[in-house]
């Protein structure tokens, strides 16, 4: 027991008003620092896509951060009783929000539909993540590990991620619906599913993914037929990977320097302050800047894990890990496409893509992340409650 | 609060922590699984990258390079045509364009009706917009019209307001000052078909045109220039943002041609409305200095492209419009060809000046009888008379003892019936026959075939071009052939210094006979062109008319006495030819004039070419550097 955990146990038995000011003592500062280094980088980066100006990315992106970032905090100080309660009306509130955009949402760019609510774009697909993380994460806290034997119990969870899944894929969003399933899959696992489930379930998969091929939209099937061979057709659907390809490639060792990407700032990159901007970094700052972004986020990553391992509670662990996989699987669809490994789809990179919905999105999964690493004594969910927890 | 509830393991016996939180153990194993993934995943992402960046990053810095660059070529001013005077035969005129910025406009179509109300489209102005605005980007204008004049333009900013995306730019078009008068020879211009844009970048250029007649085609090339190019920074949609590199293009050279446009005005009006060509050269140097075909057409009419109808027009008309007979002309040469033939007896020793053949107004040989012009014939005539007589049954005589090979290679000497190296597309090199010619092509030749040959009938086939220059070699002595170009961007070229030219192997006693014959045709009493004698003071002429069949006379037409080929239709009359160059005493100036179906030599071919010679000799180009002032030109000659 270091100085800190037995200065902050002091505070609280000294004043219980306190604890709120030991729970923010409790955060992981240094966390915060690491995710705010990475929302500086995509307000250094959307500066530059702005040709050089705060508008009209940089300074609204800036801006979202701040309110996430109290978001996150607050959510952080949640303890996870009130997390686990507010799961299962999350979960709803998120299944009628993806409902109500197949029915009324704006579409852009044949996928990733939102709603304007008050005069806020609301990606549904976004929010349903978190929801069923933290959904997934109530059920497996109640039901036991031992319970994770009878497929019975597993199959409401089952539900609970194909319902999202297929509604994602209606909107249709290849990428969003792929994470999700994704980040479902991962809670399974690590709720502990046995082992021949796993491989019972596993033999059927080539033909549902061959059944699933035969169910995309055109426009789908030209993404990953083009992604085959993006050359045949430069102008067209290949564009955007070659596109890609060669800002990433211009970029070299230490890049074209920063405010210079011909790639970016030339408009060649499509998307490039959502989609594409990790290109836009790679060709500026080169391999060196791409590859602190990487180190940057393997760290978000690994450090959102390793909350996950240390906390002493079961829905603590499911919700830090689901938050952290799904952080993972953004990173890697995003990073995969542009660098032209996976087929194209609407997945931003989290804290650094220009979008407000994502990036809230984004902080509230940090702030269900740090509200683990800050209850992670809790004994919630084990019989064995401890009052100062 | 009772979350689980366990029925198969009995708490009791399960370890204190186990028991608390089962399960975990797995978590952690898992989630370091995890964890080892997410390090593999970035990780190879990273080498993917490392990949991409260093170890392709030289091809991918060069496709973003192609990206950024785009690379134009500069369209080149053509090169100007001007006459020795540097008087402009062909120039570069503005051409005033309408064009349209789709993407200034919300309603294309509309905007078009409303421009076509203002400024009329024609169907084929409807269809290349329609075609033109499918294949290019909305930042690209489409040409509306070009060729605007000022009253349309004037127009078109009066309704600018209801015009959006409709502006007006300036290309060059190709201007031809003196129309008809230059056609034959400046040529035409027309856009390249795809064989030249196959040829040639450059080519492709919006504007560029290609020389399709005359010097316009002959000297295309120097014309044409090098083009220049912008190298521009482009965006993604090819918006330029800057410009990165500029090469300026030369223009193409400037052209001097060595004729003096004045004269050939003056020759345009002499010859009036008949099928015609003249030809007038410098005697010393082989300089064109008018060359004229009647009728002519307008050449401007190619630039924006003829309509079938006119074309049918032109290639129907049996004045051949588009033809320069001046060197695509062949026409028997008649008794133009009798001082060669004169001057081939001479070299080939078979006949002397003095000697006298006796002419009854016919010669027999080999039971034919070969009429002379004159039915009562000449009596005894030398080749002096002969040639002021232009005595056709002396030059049967002597064509039949000279033979038609010496004939042909003294022709040649001069001249006729061989390539001339004259710098103009589509020539023809007449004929000159010989024994040689004819066997070639499957026939005999005949004694009968030497003796027309003799007065230029038969099978000779000269042009106009080749009359002037024999007679200009016979003025000189020297072998001077002629030339159009004079200069190319002010430097003068070496055909224009008489050094240039070599002296024809012909003795001057030889070649005095044959000037003095055909002074005598002009200023001896019976010569057979009195009419072509000068009014000039202390200026005398020599020529030769001709008057060249186009059909065969028959015996019975000839002997009825009735004969008068002026009641002829117009295509089967004689061709009327003249010959000249003065002064006689020092030449200066051949010329050579052939009217179509004329008639007689003496009637028609020989006052015209006496105008001709006046006013060149007035004019005296060749040794002027500044065009006469029009008063001055008619005061008197310079020459003395």
């Amino acid at each position: 027991m270091n100085r800190r955990t037995r200065f902050h146990k002091r505070l609280l038995r000294a004043e219980p008003s306190f604890r709120i000011l030991a729970k923010l003592w409790r955060i992981s500062w240094l966390y915060v620092l690491l995710i705010g280094a990475l929302a500086g980088v995509g307000y250094i980066t959307l500066y530059s896509a702005g040709g050089g100006m705060p508008y009209p990315f940089a300074m609204p992106q800036a801006i979202r951060f701040a309110i996430g970032l109290v978001l996150m905090i607050c959510v952080a100080l949640l303890p996870p009783r009130i997390l686990a309660m507010a799961a299962a009306p999350v979960y709803g509130l998120s299944l009628v929000l993806l409902v109500a955009v197949l029915h009324m949402g704006h579409v852009g760019k044949g996928a990733e539909r939102w709603l304007m609510i008050g005069g806020i774009q609301v990606q549904p697909s976004e929010f349903a993540k978190i929801a069923l993380v933290l959904a997934l994460a109530a059920w497996f806290s109640r039901i036991s590990y031992a319970r994770m034997a009878n497929p019975l119990w597993l199959v409401p969870p089952a539900l609970m991620v194909l319902v999202p899944v297929a509604l994602v894929l209606k909107e249709p969003n290849l990428g969003t619906a792929v994470i999700i399933g994704g980040v479902g899959a991962s809670l399974f696992f690590a709720a502990g599913m046995r082992l021949w489930l796993i491989g019972l379930l596993a033999l059927p998969v080539p033909y549902a993914l061959k059944l699933a091929y035969s169910h995309l939209h055109d426009y789908q099937r030209a993404r990953i037929t083009t992604f085959m061979n993006p050359e045949s057709d430069p102008l067209g659907a290949g564009y955007n990977i070659i596109q890609s390809k060669i800002a990433l490639g211009s970029g070299g060792m230490w890049g074209q320097g920063y405010l210079h990407g011909s790639q970016g700032q030339l408009n060649f990159l499509p998307e490039k302050q959502t989609d594409f901007i990790f290109t836009m970094i790679a060709e500026e700052w080169g391999f060196v800047g791409a590859a602190v972004v990487l180190a940057l986020l393997l760290l978000l990553i690994l450090g959102g894990m390793t909350m996950a391992i240390c906390s002493r509670n079961r829905f603590g662990r499911l919700v830090a890990l689901g938050i952290s996989m799904n952080f993972f699987f953004y990173c890697l669809v995003n990073l995969s496409m542009v660098m032209g490994a996976i087929p194209v789809g609407g997945v931003p990179l989290p804290l650094v893509s220009y979008g407000g919905s994502a990036m809230l999105n984004v902080m509230l999964g940090f702030g269900l992340l740090l509200s683990t690493w800050v209850h992670r004594n809790s004994h919630f969910g084990e019989n064995l409650t401890r009052p100062d927890a | 609060m009772r979350l689980t509830r366990r029925k198969r393991e009995n708490p009791r016996l399960m370890p204190l922590r186990a028991q608390k939180d089962p399960g975990r153990g797995v978590f952690t194993r898992r989630a370091l699984l995890f964890m080892a993934v997410q390090v593999g995943a970035i990780g190879e992402l990273a080498h993917r990258l490392y990949g991409l960046q260093i170890n392709d990053g030289d091809h991918y810095a060069r496709m973003a390079a192609s990206n950024r660059i785009s690379k134009r070529l500069l369209a080149p001013p053509r090169g100007r045509i001007v006459d020795r005077f540097g008087l402009p035969l062909a120039s570069n005129k503005e051409n005033w364009r309408a064009l349209l910025m789709p993407e200034e406009t919300t309603d294309v179509a509309g905007t078009i009706e409303r421009f076509s109300a203002i400024i009329p489209l024609d169907e084929r102005d409807r269809s290349r917009i329609a075609r033109e605005m499918r294949h290019q980007r909305r930042f690209v204008p489409v040409m509306l019209r070009d060729f605007l004049s000022w009253d349309e333009m004037a127009r078109i900013e009066l309704n600018a307001p209801s015009l959006p995306g409709v502006l007006i730019d300036v290309g060059t078009r190709r201007v031809y000052p003196d129309g008809e008068l230059m056609a034959h020879i400046v040529g035409y211009v027309a856009p390249p078909n795809e064989q030249d844009v196959a040829h040639s970048t450059l080519l492709s250029l919006p504007g560029m045109r290609v020389g399709r007649a005359g010097i316009e085609q002959n000297q295309d090339e120097q014309l044409r220039g090098t083009a220049g190019s912008v190298e521009m920074e482009v965006n993604a949609v090819g918006r330029v943002m800057s410009e990165l590199n500029r090469v300026e293009g030369m223009p193409g050279d400037e052209v001097s041609l060595t004729l003096d446009r004045g004269l050939q005005q003056k020759v345009l009006n002499h010859i009036g409305d008949q099928t015609a060509s003249a030809v007038v050269l410098d005697c010393h140097n082989g300089e064109v200095l008018a060359m004229v075909s009647t009728p002519s057409f307008d050449p401007s009419l190619f630039d924006s492209g003829v309509s079938h109808a006119q074309w049918i027009e032109w290639t129907n008309n049996q004045h051949t419009p588009l033809i320069n007979k001046a060197v695509a002309g062949v026409y028997p040469p008649g008794s133009t060809f009798k001082p060669a033939v004169a001057m081939a007896a001479l070299q080939a020793r078979s006949v002397s000046p003095t000697d006298r053949v006796f002419c009854p107004g016919y010669l027999d040989v080999g039971g034919t009888r070969f009429h002379c012009w004159s039915r009562w014939g000449h009596g005894s005539v030398d080749m002096h008379d002969a040639l002021k007589y232009s005595c056709d049954v002396y030059f049967y005589e002597i064509a039949r003892r000279v033979g038609m090979d010496r004939i042909a290679q003294t022709a040649n000497q001069f001249g006729l019936g061989v390539p001339l190296d004259i710098e103009l597309p589509h020539t023809r090199d007449g004929l000159i026959p010989t024994p040689a010619w004819r066997k070639a092509h499957h026939h005999h030749w005949n004694g009968g075939d030497t003796i027309v040959s003799g007065i230029g009938q038969g099978f000779v086939q000269v042009t106009p071009l080749q009359l002037a220059t024999y007679t200009a070699r016979i003025a000189t002595g020297r072998a001077v052939s002629p030339h159009l170009i004079r200069a190319v961007n002010g430097t003068v070229g070496e055909k224009a210094s008489p050094d240039h030219w070599p002296a024809l192997d012909i003795p001057d006693p030889h070649l005095k006979v044959i000037r003095d014959g055909m002074f005598a045709v002009v200023n001896e009493p019976h010569g057979t062109a009195p009419k072509a004698r000068l009014d000039l003071p202390d200026m005398l002429m020599a020529g030769k008319t001709g008057s060249a069949q186009v059909r065969h006379v028959s015996r019975a037409l000839r002997e009825s006495g009735h004969f008068n080929s002026a009641s002829l239709p117009w295509e089967y009359r004689p061709h009327a030819l003249f010959i000249c160059f003065a002064p006689y005493d020092a030449p200066r100036y051949a010329a050579a004039v052939v009217i179509e179906h004329g008639n007689t030599g003496a009637e028609a071919a020989a006052p015209l070419a006496r105008d001709i010679m006046r006013d060149a000799l007035l004019r005296d180009p060749s040794n002027r550097t500044t065009p006469p002032p029009e008063s001055v030109a008619d005061a008197g000659p310079t020459i003395e």
